[in-house]
């Protein structure tokens, strides 16, 4: 029985989803992320990916970098929702101010030898990814990029001897002179 | 100013530089540095309730009624998580408290030591905010920090926990100069654009209603007055939510009353046939709206609230105003002053003669009985034989706390206590206790339900021994009344445990308390009865037997649009039976 839950999710149903990129300013205190999470998870909102880091080390401020999902209402009160919480300067919706720039970062461990090894090697050039650790028997590489550009290494990857890949999230910056 | 303390010192003076009179708490082995320090003083009063939840509902209690800050001072432990029903409660309807709790040392957080909990992660999606202070230095900052933010913008409560090394520890006081947040800066004056626009807008209505909230009582006493002064000059009705009864005067013509699912039939149906609604300090709550897809479908929506995340969350409105109420009331008034609109007085005349037919349905008739106190008598009779006296009421939850909001009256703000969001029974008697506290020589009554009021009966202990004279008037239908109602409606009149098939005498219940216990069982008995307990200067249970069947109406079916209620005096079976859709079964 296709049941709405409750009268709250009669109309967003209808809306289409979008995912945008958020880049949040916080304090860097004690528990601040998981105010970010609580909030996400408490209120049923998806999170994509989400990067963290300190970025301004004399005033304490970490930026996050937060993609999500949702209808447009949904995107409208996340953004409300997040600037509610008081260690929060912050939040700017870097899909609605234009096309950011965002990159995530990957390393990525082949195993194998042969044609195999010398073709994964051939492939990492070509998308300028680095080594970062080999021996005879793997690399490691490091590559940089946008999303796309990342699925689409790991994806050649795969039959040549793929052991494991971590990911750091998408970082993102908005074009142009201006602060956030 | 600033000077080398303990921690525990540094509390206690924080909370005098803030003003502090009174504490509501409960001692324990990791706040025990703190009340030594209590000990010692003579200016804070603190009030030893008998349950930590209760505690938190004296300070909401408090706190609502006095426009201050509620403070809280709890343990470790079962301490913290015995208060975050009541910190919850409070963050739901928006009431400031900040409650203290002491933690496990430092060096053993983490450690699963005796009476430890996280805390901080306990409460942090039940507080506007949270802290763990682990720096005796920092310590009377965030104290300081902590007033300012729950106070300032939609306020709330914070929680600050001190692990009992610190509360040991000397450091450095630092007074209030500084006590501003970094940077949290909640809005206050609203966009002079918007404001514009909603005046022009009101200007032009031709069926306008004003539906108000909690946020209009939140912003002071003084927004209640230009609420008013701006209602009066436009000619509008105007209509609110449960927590913000009080804000305009009830006795006035032009109030419609309490809306939503247990409003009046005038409020709900100007509500869904308006065409410019103007919602000040309200949030179109679930209870208010109904079925959202059939709320109000014809107008334009204004919304001013100081919480940006409460505008465009259930229903899209055309003019969003962030801003504090009394701010934006402030400036709507001197807007609509210079504009001097002239506003269509022949369409409002409709109007109000549409209002006045939806009046005339009389929608809050019931029928009385010789035999049997009928529920809404009796509320009808403590607020007739209560006029003229100084009056403050809470309740708990259920039946009858949806009567007390339709027959018992506000003319003031901060005059009602109630626990709108989170429904909390057992609100009430503790609500009472603060209230009381802080209005003395006031008549502080907790309308009750004999099931919600068992939930924290304890804090009668309290106020005995505060001496505090508040009056927990019972109307006792040996029902949950609203859960009864709810299975009757929904699930067939099946009772499945909504009797209270023992209940305990509740006048021998007083005495044991050592309080006065009343009865009233019939209703030629009933005014007297209650003259007896408003004239009794000492803690009273008051039993009032009612009508164990009668059910809360007018009502919205969950699901159902506003004008599509049931009304008491003609509902059949069959009504009963069809009145909640499959897809309203589903909804709470």
């Amino acid at each position: 029985m296709a049941q709405p839950g409750s009268a709250y999710s009669l109309e967003t149903h209808k809306e289409k989803s979008e995912t945008h990129t958020m880049s949040v300013l916080v304090d860097n205190e004690p528990g601040v992320l998981a105010r970010v999470i609580g909030l996400f998870s408490g209120r049923g909102y998806n999170i994509e990916s989400l990067t963290v880091s300190e970025t301004e080390h004399e005033a304490h401020l970490s930026r996050i970098t937060i993609v999500t999902t949702g209808t447009p209402m949904v995107i409208e009160q996340i953004k409300h929702q997040l600037d509610r919480l008081v260690p929060i300067h912050s939040v700017t919706d870097l899909t609605v101010t234009g096309n950011p720039i965002e990159r995530e970062l990957a390393m990525v461990k082949v195993a194998g030898a042969g044609e195999k090894r010398v073709e994964a090697l051939r492939l990492a050039e070509a998308f300028r990814a680095q080594v970062i650790d080999a021996s005879t028997e793997h690399f490691v590489f490091e590559i940089t990029g946008r999303q796309s550009k990342i699925e689409q290494f790991i994806v050649l990857m795969q039959p040549l001897g793929l052991v494991e890949v971590c990911r750091t999230g998408l970082a993102a910056i908005a074009r142009g002179p201006e602060r956030m | 100013m600033s000077a080398s303390m303990t921690g525990a010192q540094i509390v206690l003076q924080a909370l005098a530089d803030q003003g502090v009179e009174h504490i509501f708490g409960y001692p324990g082995g990791a706040v025990l540095p703190i009340y030594d320090e209590l000990f010692q003083h003579d200016r804070l009063k603190h009030v030893l309730v008998r349950h930590e939840q209760g505690a938190v509902h004296a300070a909401e209690g408090y706190a609502r009624s006095t426009g201050k800050v509620g403070v809280v001072l709890v343990t470790s432990g079962p301490g913290a998580t015995n208060a975050v029903t009541g910190l919850t409660d409070a963050l739901m309807d928006s009431i400031p408290v900040v409650c203290i709790t002491g933690q496990v040392p430092t060096h053993l957080i983490g450690n699963d030591a005796f009476q430890e909990c996280d805390t901080v992660g306990i409460t942090r999606p039940c507080t506007k905010h949270n802290y763990l202070v682990k720096d005796v230095d920092q310590l009377a900052r965030v104290l300081h920090e902590a007033f300012y933010v729950a106070r300032s913008g939609r306020p709330g409560p914070v929680v600050v926990d001190i692990p009992k090394d610190i509360q040991f520890a000397k450091g450095t006081y630092t007074g209030l100069s500084n006590s501003q947040h970094k940077s949290y800066r909640p809005p206050k004056e609203g966009d002079s654009a918007a404001v514009e626009a909603a005046v022009e807008l009101m200007a032009n209505a031709k069926r306008p209603v004003f539906y108000t909230g909690g946020g209009v009582i939140n912003a002071g006493p003084a927004a209640s007055e230009r609420l008013r002064e701006l209602v009066r000059l436009t000619g509008y009705p105007i209509t609110s939510t449960l927590m913000g009864l009080g804000a305009y005067p009830a006795s006035d013509k032009q109030w419609l009353g309490m809306l939503g699912m247990h409003g009046t039939y005038e409020a709900n149906n100007a509500m869904h046939d308006c065409d410019v609604m103007i919602c000040i300090g309200a949030r179109f709550d679930d209870r208010i709206t109904g079925r959202i897809d059939a709320f109000s479908p014809g107008s334009k929506k204004i919304h001013v609230d100081v919480d940006p995340s409460s505008i465009n969350k259930n229903v899209r409105v055309d003019i969003p105003i962030v801003g504090d109420c009394d701010h934006v009331l402030n400036q709507m008034l001197a807007a609509w002053k210079k504009k001097n609109p002239k506003i269509d007085k022949p369409a409002l005349k409709t109007w109000w003669k549409q209002i006045d037919t939806w009046r005339a349905r009389n929608c809050l008739h019931y029928k009385k009985r010789d035999d049997v106190i009928m529920p809404q008598y009796a509320i009808e009779r403590l607020y007739a034989l209560t006029r003229g006296k100084d009056v403050y009421i809470t309740t708990e939850v259920g039946q009858h706390q949806m009567w007390a909001a339709q027959h018992f009256h506000f003319d003031e703000p901060n005059r009602w206590m109630t626990s709108g969001g989170l429904g909390t029974m057992g609100y009430g008697i503790p609500a009472a206790v603060g209230v009381q506290m802080a209005h003395p020589d006031s008549l502080v009554i907790d309308i009750a339900g004999e099931a919600s009021v068992l939930m924290t009966m304890q804090e009668m202990s309290t106020a005995v021994q505060y001496d505090l004279p508040i009056k927990i008037f019972i109307l006792n239908n040996e029902y949950m009344g609203m859960v009864r109602q709810w299975q009757e409606l929904l699930h067939g009149g099946r009772y499945s445990h909504s009797y209270s098939e023992a209940l305990p005498d509740f006048v021998k219940l007083a005495e044991a308390y050592q309080g006065v216990g009343i009865r009233a069982e019939k209703p030629s008995e009933l005014d007297d009865k209650i003259l007896e307990m408003i004239e009794t200067p000492r803690p009273v249970i008051f039993d009032c037997r009612v009508d164990k069947h009668a059910n809360c109406f007018p009502m919205i079916p969950s699901g159902e649009a506003h004008n599509n209620m049931l009304l008491g005096d003609d509902v059949t079976e069959q009504d009963l039976e069809n009145a909640i859709t499959e897809q309203g079964k589903v909804m709470v």
